[in-house]
């Protein structure tokens, strides 16, 4: 029969009442096995964000697998090979919603390509849910995750102990793991690491409380995703604007309307304001502030407004507006670096270097160390970085860029190395040192001990 | 145009905090500038359905106050609703917009393509859509798709490169970091641009309703002749529909996408108001392409068989 939505209004409503909520950006990361479709699956089905046509399909492919439940694995499994293989090969991004907030789930497989995946992921996340297996506790697997995590700066870190069913729901398997991986974490500088037992199979713990589990007192995964707080105080850092595009109407209306479009990657503009223009050094005060479309007093990241500047200076795409402490513009780059492509990375490559909305020319001149991402030793004397590899590079640009240190600001101390032949995407970069806490040297008296991390 | 009010929640936790809508509204003008900045021939594919009406008006307010420095395309299957069709003329003289139109109906014509059995001529937009981005040498297409709508769509990048043949291959998709987006590409490539992304159907009718943005009536509850085809409400009209098994009856429906009559089903619906029809789809326990798309149904990969030829 047609579709008649009346006749489902009685229907529990999966999102509340339909206000303005907060957005929260989370990834994924899990080994081969470790059930994370299954968990992604779960939390999509029991926070009712799957609706019944999407079901319907499951149980449907399900069934012809031969399968008695439907396998809610199939729910994020999107593509053909996928399908066939029976596996995930590529960030996926999946969107649910509950009354308090949204969220948006990169969905990074653990297996094939895992760094790259999941450094893509995490890129962007405020969130990171690394899973294991209660069966297995931390592998090495978990390891590079939480490694991944802390190089990307993910803000807040989940451990998920799954397969709690597994291991009869035991407590001290649960408490063993969640220690030896917190103090994993802290040494990574992860400053907030949640542990939380559950079974995606059966659904304790991620939506619903466990029945099985009356010893664990702590949230859902749900709902500490739910209460996890979401971005930074914009108020406590510098404000960092990239112009991306110069707008002049030259309208009748608009004659001498000279607006700087951008997004604030940090921090809080007012109107008043002093700035400095980098990298010429330029500076003036904020004029005006347009909030598309509507003038404004203030603005904040990562709000898209235009600003007007007091004084009529040269300013272009890729130049950075700064109010506070301000970057030192330069041609030498230090950088921890994420390798993304098959074709590899060497000393002396001629690359693309895009950063903000500025792109250079740029040239690799060391690769200082590869970093063993199991033991984070360094491994010196790399002839050149691999797909998945993480590295430490040096490079110099052709012109001045205004970096800040990536553990300062993700958005104006990130950047991209791309190949000027055909374009392709190589490189992730980092700028400045990996990690803060940690203090990794190639003395062979430390490596491989994983005493030295726990 | 009418501007947002910036609604401060969650200020238990910072006076700072951006709504989910007002999150996604500057991640998509961020996206629209990027493309300003950086290709030579961006236009934006305007279908006159929702998620096209809303694109639009995040790059109006995104160049604000200059004009939009796109041009529109559509591609006319020629099974259109009248109203949509109004709607698309208004908008594009409102706004001092230009406008291509690619004809499916010219191919038919002169043999580039050839009438399907069912009569169905979404899947044909592919040829004239990629003929119009190579004679008019389009670097960047804005599409409205949304990674919410399909398990395939999923996958999709924000900035997705498609080879000389229009074609995308999600194995060989660039990764995609921070904000970062790549939009380089040889002569003959372009790059489908999909600044929502991020959004959800609900996102996109809350939006909707806190601009105030017009939509074609057809997106609210009215009469119309209709009859049963697939488990849909289709409407009565010359593209070959109803067949004499097919009794036509006058319902009170409204659609929830707007595309190619030929395959775009109705809802039952009273919804009248921006406000009814978000309490509908809240509590809609369908899908929206599940919903009203048959051409979705056609088989698991539909979709991504589609994407793969150059759909968007």
């Amino acid at each position: 029969m047609p579709t008649d939505l009346q006749a489902d209004s009685t229907a529990e409503n999966p999102f509340g009442e339909a206000s303005a909520t907060a957005l929260l950006r989370f990834a994924t990361a899990g080994s081969v096995d470790d059930g994370k479709s299954t968990l992604v699956g779960r939390l999509l089905h029991d926070s009712k964000s799957v609706l019944a046509d999407q079901l319907e399909a499951v149980e449907h492919a399900s069934r012809s697998r031969g399968q008695e439940a439907p396998d809610l694995a199939l729910l994020t499994d999107g593509l053909r090979a996928e399908r066939e293989q029976g596996i995930t090969i590529d960030v996926a991004y999946r969107y649910f919603a509950t009354p308090r907030r949204r969220f948006i789930l990169a969905d990074t497989p653990g297996h094939v390509q895992y760094t790259r995946n999941m450094v893509t992921g995490a890129s962007t996340a405020e969130l990171a849910v690394v899973l294991v297996d209660a069966r297995n506790g931390v592998v090495e697997q978990t390891r590079r995750h939480a490694a991944v995590a802390a190089l990307l700066r993910v803000p807040h870190v989940v451990l998920a102990v799954n397969k709690m069913d597994l291991v009869e729901y035991a407590e001290p398997v649960f408490a063993a793991i969640a220690e030896e991986f917190t103090a994993y974490a802290a040494s990574l500088g992860v400053r907030d690491v949640v542990a939380v037992p559950i079974s995606a199979l059966a659904g304790d713990n991620v939506v619903v409380p466990s029945a099985h589990m009356d010893w664990y007192g702590g949230p859902t995964l749900l709902e500490h995703l739910e209460t996890v707080p979401v971005g930074t105080d914009p108020s406590e850092e510098p404000a960092r604007f990239p112009v991306q595009y110069v707008i002049r109407p030259q309208s009748e209306e608009h004659r001498d309307y000279r607006g700087y479009a951008g997004q604030l990657a940090s921090g809080v503009l007012r109107v008043g304001d002093p700035v400095t223009v980098l990298p010429s050094g330029h500076t003036s005060t904020v004029a005006g502030i347009d909030a598309l479309g509507r003038p404004t007093d203030i603005a904040w990241a990562p709000q898209s407004v235009t600003v007007r500047l007091a004084d009529d200076i040269d300013i272009s795409r890729g130049d950075l507006i700064a109010a506070g402490q301000a970057p030192v513009p330069t041609k030498d780059i230090v950088a921890t670096v994420a390798h993304l492509n098959e074709r590899p990375l060497r000393a002396g490559d001629k690359v693309l270097l895009k950063h903000t909305t500025r792109t250079v020319r740029a040239l690799v001149k060391e690769i200082s160390y590869r970093i063993d991402i199991t033991t984070l030793e360094q491994r010196s004397g790399a002839e050149g970085l691999d797909v998945n590899d993480l590295g430490h590079v040096v490079l110099r640009t052709a012109e001045p860029l205004a970096l800040d240190d990536y553990s300062a600001n993700r958005r104006t101390g990130s950047f991209l190395l791309i190949d000027p032949s055909d374009g392709t995407t190589l490189t992730a970069g980092m700028a400045g040192e990996a990690f803060d806490t940690v203090r990794i040297t190639t003395d062979d008296t430390v490596s491989g001990d994983e005493e030295d991390w726990v | 145009m009418t501007t947002a009010t910036h609604r401060l929640l969650d200020t238990h936790e910072s006076p700072f905090a951006l709504s989910h809508l007002d999150a996604l509204e500057a991640e998509s003008v961020h996206i629209f500038r990027e493309v300003a900045g950086e290709f030579e021939r961006p236009v934006i594919l305007f279908s006159g359905g929702k998620d096209s009406i809303v694109m639009l008006h995040l790059a109006l307010k995104a160049f604000w106050p200059a004009p939009v420095p796109f041009a529109l395309l559509h591609v006319d299957t020629g099974h259109n609703f009248p109203e949509v069709i109004a709607y698309r003329d208004r908008v594009v003289a409102q706004y001092g917009l230009r406008l291509h139109v690619a004809h499916v109906q010219d191919f038919i014509d002169d043999g580039r393509l050839r009438e399907r059995p069912d009569g169905t001529r979404n899947p044909l937009q592919t040829v004239p859509l990629l003929d119009a981005i190579e004679s008019n040498k389009f670097d960047a297409v804005f599409g409205g798709g949304r990674r919410d709508e399909e398990k395939a769509r999923a996958k999709e990048r924000v900035f997705s490169l498609r080879d000389e043949f229009g074609a995308w291959d999600p194995r060989r998709q660039r990764p995609e970091l921070w904000s970062l987006y790549n939009g380089r590409h040889a002569v003959g490539e372009h790059v489908r641009v999909f600044p929502l992304s991020n959004w959800t159907e609900l996102d996109v009718w809350q939006y909707i309703e806190r601009e105030r943005i017009e939509l074609p009536e057809i997106y609210y509850a009215h009469e119309r002749d209709v009859f049963a085809r697939d488990g849909m409400w289709l409407t009565a009209g010359e593209w070959g529909g109803p067949k004499e098994s097919e009794p036509v009856q006058r319902r009170l429906i409204r659609y929830r996408t707007v595309g190619d009559m030929s395959c775009t089903g109705a809802v039952d619906s009273h919804a009248a108001t921006i406000a009814d029809v978000i309490a509908e789809i809240a509590a809609s326990r369908l899908t929206e392409r599940g919903a009203t798309r048959a051409d979705d149904k056609l088989s698991e990969a539909a979709m991504e068989d589609r994407k793969r030829e150059g759909y968007f």
